[in-house]
């Protein structure tokens, strides 16, 4: 168990939000947040997109198909933010891919 | 009219301050309120929805031992209700598998457990309990069961610094997320016992060492929260993200308060939920308005160019230590009344005093 880097996540990775760890929409703000332990932080436009898709059953590969297809937006540019954030948001704790 | 301040992120709701522990670095106030002047259950409720109603994204459940209270999975479910992140900070040695499942079912999302030490007869000597070490190893293991999300929180000064490495690998094999290795601050309790655990810098480096070594190691599992002894740093500390900026304290009597020394600020009114909205006090009470900002500083502060970067520090810590609220934190190097931080540190004896414990009526 000693120096674990995460294992990079693939297109057939399939993410949800960790316990204790959730996407909120704060209304007095009108922006969207990630609920974490002893911190809130917010999310940009295009995490909260790729964020409101995550519920334990989306692929990363699903996610980045809707995505492209909604904004009408090459589907690598989407793929390369999409596996970003997740990688970055594992890191963190946030996000887990059993 | 001016504008109205942005919202607070997090409210601290110390619900009570009885607690079975008596560590002599409480954050509580020296004068603790009595249970007899306790907001009850209807008053907190109504706080969280005009806590969540202005705002507010998370709430932290403190004391004290929030656990003394009974109605704590109540207000846990109406916070969960409204939206609010619940977190619970507790010394763990309420906790049973009945009272813990309930809090989950309620909807708690997290919950920061207090450690004195990481071996039994120093940590029950710091918290004057016996067997409470005991009592938290066995409510850790019910929390990992629980699947609840935890944070391990240790204090660290002169009596257990040496032991930093060990609190880490406890909280590894604890299951614990996340670990804060949090020097004592020295207000209150932690000022009234300072020559008792105030680190020398050789056992302030040895735990950041420690705590670098351990970060490497655990990246990705678990991540660790190092607060520094401000005595030894260059620059105060932001507190509380800014004087009205990010927190809301809540006292057991229902004082409303930017930060949970506030209460030692002089010649000024604290405002109560028994008399005003949590959004009228956070947007008008002078105890808000009065350092929020960077108005109210004096020189060096004015023209420095961190100023909107550490706030100026800590108010209470001026006042405990240069005798003024509104002086420059004494802990910064060009503050007028930084010799008395250099002072302190030269005067610690060798031989820690013994601890004045905290309780009702020993301050």
């Amino acid at each position: 168990m000693n120096g674990v880097t995460p294992t990079p996540l693939t297109e057939a990775s399939v993410p949800r939000f960790a316990r204790g760890t959730r996407l909120q929409y704060d209304r007095v703000r009108e922006t969207w947040f990630i609920q974490a332990p002893e911190r809130a932080f917010q999310a940009d436009a295009v995490a909260a997109e790729i964020l409101q898709l995550v519920d334990g059953t989306r692929a990363l590969g699903t996610i980045i198909d809707q995505l492209s297809e909604k904004f009408s937006a090459p589907r690598d540019i989407i793929a390369r933010d999409v596996l970003a954030l997740a990688q970055d948001l594992s890191a963190r704790q946030v996000l887990v891919s059993p | 009219m001016t504008a109205l301040p942005p919202p607070p992120m997090s409210l601290l709701a110390e619900l009570t301050h009885r607690c079975p522990l008596q560590c002599p670095y409480c954050s509580n106030p020296l004068k603790l309120d009595p249970r007899g002047q306790e907001l009850d259950t209807q008053e907190w409720l109504r706080v969280l929805d005009e806590a969540a109603e202005m705002g507010v994204l998370q709430v932290h459940f403190s004391g004290g031992e929030p656990m003394a209270r009974p109605d704590l999975p109540d207000l846990v479910r109406h916070a969960a209700k409204k939206g609010l992140y619940s977190n619970l900070i507790t010394s763990g040695v309420l906790i049973t598998p009945e009272s813990l499942h309930k809090l989950a079912e309620a909807g708690l999302d997290h919950i920061q457990l207090s450690f004195q030490d990481a071996q039994a007869e120093t940590a029950d000597r710091i918290a004057h309990m016996a067997g409470s070490h005991a009592k938290k190893l066995e409510a850790a293991r019910l929390i990992a069961a629980e699947g609840l999300p935890l944070t391990l929180n240790f204090v660290i000064h002169r009596q257990n610094a040496e032991r930093v490495p060990a609190m880490l690998d406890l909280a590894e094999r604890l299951g614990a997320r996340r670990v804060e290795i949090a020097h004592t601050q020295y207000y209150g309790w932690g000022l009234l016992n300072r020559d008792a655990l105030l680190p020398d810098r050789a056992q302030l480096e040895a735990t950041e060492k420690a705590v670098e070594q351990a970060r490497t190691r655990l990246a990705g599992r678990m991540s660790i929260d190092f607060v520094t002894p401000d005595y030894y740093a260059e620059q105060p500390k932001p507190c509380m993200g800014g004087w009205g900026q990010r927190f809301i304290n809540i006292s057991p009597a229902g004082r409303v308060l930017p930060c949970h020394a506030a209460e030692s600020i002089p010649g000024v009114v604290f405002p109560t939920v028994r008399e005003a909205s949590l959004a009228d006090i956070w947007n008008t009470a002078p105890l808000f308005t009065m350092f929020r900002g960077t108005d109210w500083m004096p020189e060096p502060c004015k023209s420095c160019a961190f100023k909107e970067d550490d706030w100026g520090g800590c108010r209470c810590q001026a006042l405990a230590l240069a005798g003024r609220a509104d002086a420059t934190d004494p802990v910064c190097h060009r503050a007028p009344d930084h010799t008395v931080i250099e002072r302190t540190i030269t005067a610690r004896p060798q031989t820690p005093p013994p601890f004045q414990y905290r309780r009702f009526g020993n301050a």
